[in-house]
Parts: structure tokens; C-alpha cells; sequence
């Protein structure tokens, strides 16, 4: 999901950076706000950017023939909610645009945006709807984790898209495209980023700092 | 039990995916900068990363340095996680 350095024209960069500053700033404030309140949070907080620290240096392979990674938002969404994979999902991302020259500067607010913003929303909301449901806790992380990735994907491929709209297809022709790289590839790393949120959900539980964030099993 | 068929899961599919055929394993970050050129032909990029991993060495060092920093963080707060339950489990004993 990283759009590579300089590859989104000038003003789809600005674009999505100025979209992307919000959403990082009420991100710090909602952990800055939480850290005061509860200050014992902070070494779960760092478990869970370790958590997305490792999937996102993950580059595995896909039974489509390529290799992305994961994204590790979804844990940190369930426990922290979306605010904070905002700013963990920044400091990853400028960690792998300054010294991995893995997505770029340029394309952070963009990056950030899917990985950051749209991913963690939509697990966010995914995870809320599964509870309302009342569906076994498991599935609901496990799809929550899932569809998190799938989406952060689906994102990447749609800003892509309409930056470079199709000459023929226009923009949904585009999209179709990049969904073939990105989306499809991610079909089996999101499964297993689901297995692994589960895992580390179930190796977590129990934990005071968890019943302190509301989450009970 | 349930945790180890979760991982075997997790693994089974990165494993399934090496085995499922002669493939590249290019990346699809790198696919999607071909894609754009395809469709863009004109498109020429307008900046370029400050710094480059000088060798591919280099560069897996730094994401393998990226998993170490974060499963610590993970691990450690695991591993406090369960020896402050088994101290707690030492403190007042099931009836």
C-alpha cells in the first residue's frame, strides 16, 4: 500500500496531506488526553505499536505471485480506537519513507490516509457493528483485523485510480487495476493478519490495562 | 490449544502461498509503479526517497531492526502480562 515517493502528481499529495492533518492531530490529542487520565496505558499502547511495528516490516508472500504486508492496525483499533493507530501508523510510515525509502514523503498524507485513517475507521466501525450483534468476540476481531487490512488496500488502489484515471475505463477502470495488485494480493495476508490479531487478543486478555480500556472478554 | 491452531493457521497460509507455484514474489508496491506507467506513460516522478539502503542488506537489516523494536515492546508487555498473573495466582491460592 505504499505509493512510492514522488509517484502521486503534486496536487493529489497536497490533497491528501491536508486530509491526512486532522486526523493525525485529534489522533495525538486522543492519546495525550488518555495517557494523562490513565497514564498505566502506555506500555499496552506499546504493545500495540509494536504489534503494527512487526506486521508492516512483514513484506510476506501471497498466493497470487507477489509480496505485501500486513497492516497491524486492527488491535490498536479494538483497544485504543482509530485515533491512535493515526499517529502510530505516521511514525511508521516516516520511519520506512526516511530510512527504507518505502513510501516517501510526498505520499505520506496518502499513505497515512489509507493505513492510518481509512483502515482503522473502518475496523473501528466493523467492530462496533459486531458487538452490537452480538457475535462471538473471536469472529469480530477476526473480521475486524480483516476487513481493517483489505480496506487500508482497497484505499490505496482508489487513490491511485484517480490520479491516474484509465484513458479508456476513466477512474473506475483504473481502479479495477490497481485492485488487481493490491487487493487481491492482500487477500491471504489479511487472513493471516486476522489469525494473529485473534492470537494476540486471546495472549492479552485478562490483562488489567484492558479491563481499564472497557474491553472485556 | 486454540492459540496454536491460530498460529499454525497464520503460518500454514504464508507457506501455502511459497509453495503455490513457481513465482516471483516481486513486490506490489513496485507492481503498482509499473502499473502507473502503463497507464500514464508520461507520468515522470517529481521526487525521489533523501536516502536509499545502500545494498539489499542494508535495507533488510533495517526492516528485520523494525520487527525486532516491535515484537520487544509486544513481548515485553506479554511477558509482564503473565508473570503479574502468576504472581497474583501466588498471592491468594484457589479454594
Amino acid at each position: 500500500m505504499h505509493i512510492m515517493e514522488g509517484y502521486l502528481p503534486l496536487g493529489s499529495a497536497v490533497a491528501w496531506s491536508a486530509l491526512s492533518a486532522p486526523f493525525l492531530w485529534l489522533g495525538f490529542r486522543r492519546i495525550d488526553r488518555l495517557l494523562k487520565e490513565k497514564p498505566s496505558l502506555k506500555l499496552l499502547l506499546g504493545a500495540v505499536a509494536g504489534f503494527t511495528f512487526v506486521l508492516s516490516a512483514l513484506k510476506l508472500p501471497s498466493v497470487t505471485g507477489s509480496c505485501s504486508h500486513p497492516t497491524g492496525t486492527g488491535l490498536g483499533t479494538i483497544l485504543f480506537g482509530p485515533g491512535a493507530m493515526t499517529v502510530i501508523g505516521a511514525i511508521v510510515l516516516f520511519f520506512q519513507a526516511l530510512l527504507l525509502a518505502h513510501g516517501g514523503l510526498t505520499t505520506l498524507g496518502a499513505n497515512l490516509f489509507s493505513m492510518g485513517i481509512a483502515g482503522p475507521w473502518l475496523s473501528f466501525w466493523i467492530y462496533r457493528l459486531g458487538k452490537r450483534l452480538a457475535l462471538p468476540l473471536s469472529l469480530v476481531v477476526f473480521l475486524t483485523a480483516v476487513l481493517g487490512d483489505l480496506f487500508t488496500y482497497f484505499f490505496s488502489s482508489l487513490q491511485l485510480a484517480i490520479a491516474y484515471p484509465d484513458p479508456q475505463g476513466g477512474i473506475s477502470g483504473s481502479l479495477w487495476k490497481f485492485l488487481l495488485v493490491f487487493a487481491l494480493t492482500q487477500v491471504p495476508l489479511a487472513l493471516t493478519e486476522g489469525f494473529l490479531t485473534v492470537l494476540v487478543l486471546n495472549l492479552l486478555s485478562g490483562q488489567p490495562e484492558l479491563e481499564e480500556l472497557g474491553f472485556v472478554k | 490449544m486454540r492459540n496454536l491452531f491460530l498460529g499454525l493457521a497464520a503460518i500454514g497460509l504464508v507457506f501455502l502461498a511459497l509453495f503455490s507455484g513457481p513465482h516471483s514474489f516481486s513486490g506490489a508496491d513496485q507492481q503498482a509503479v509499473a502499473l502507473i506507467s502503463e497507464i500514464s506513460p508520461d507520468y515522470r516522478p517529481w521526487a525521489w526517497p533523501l536516502w536509499r539502503p545502500p545494498s539489499p542488506e542494508v535495507e533488510s537489516f533495517l526492516f528485520a531492526l523494525q520487527a525486532a523494536v516491535g515484537s520487544g515492546f509486544l513481548c515485553y508487555y506479554l511477558g509482564l502480562g503473565r508473570g503479574r498473573t502468576l504472581a497474583r495466582k501466588d498471592h491468594d491460592p484457589p479454594n
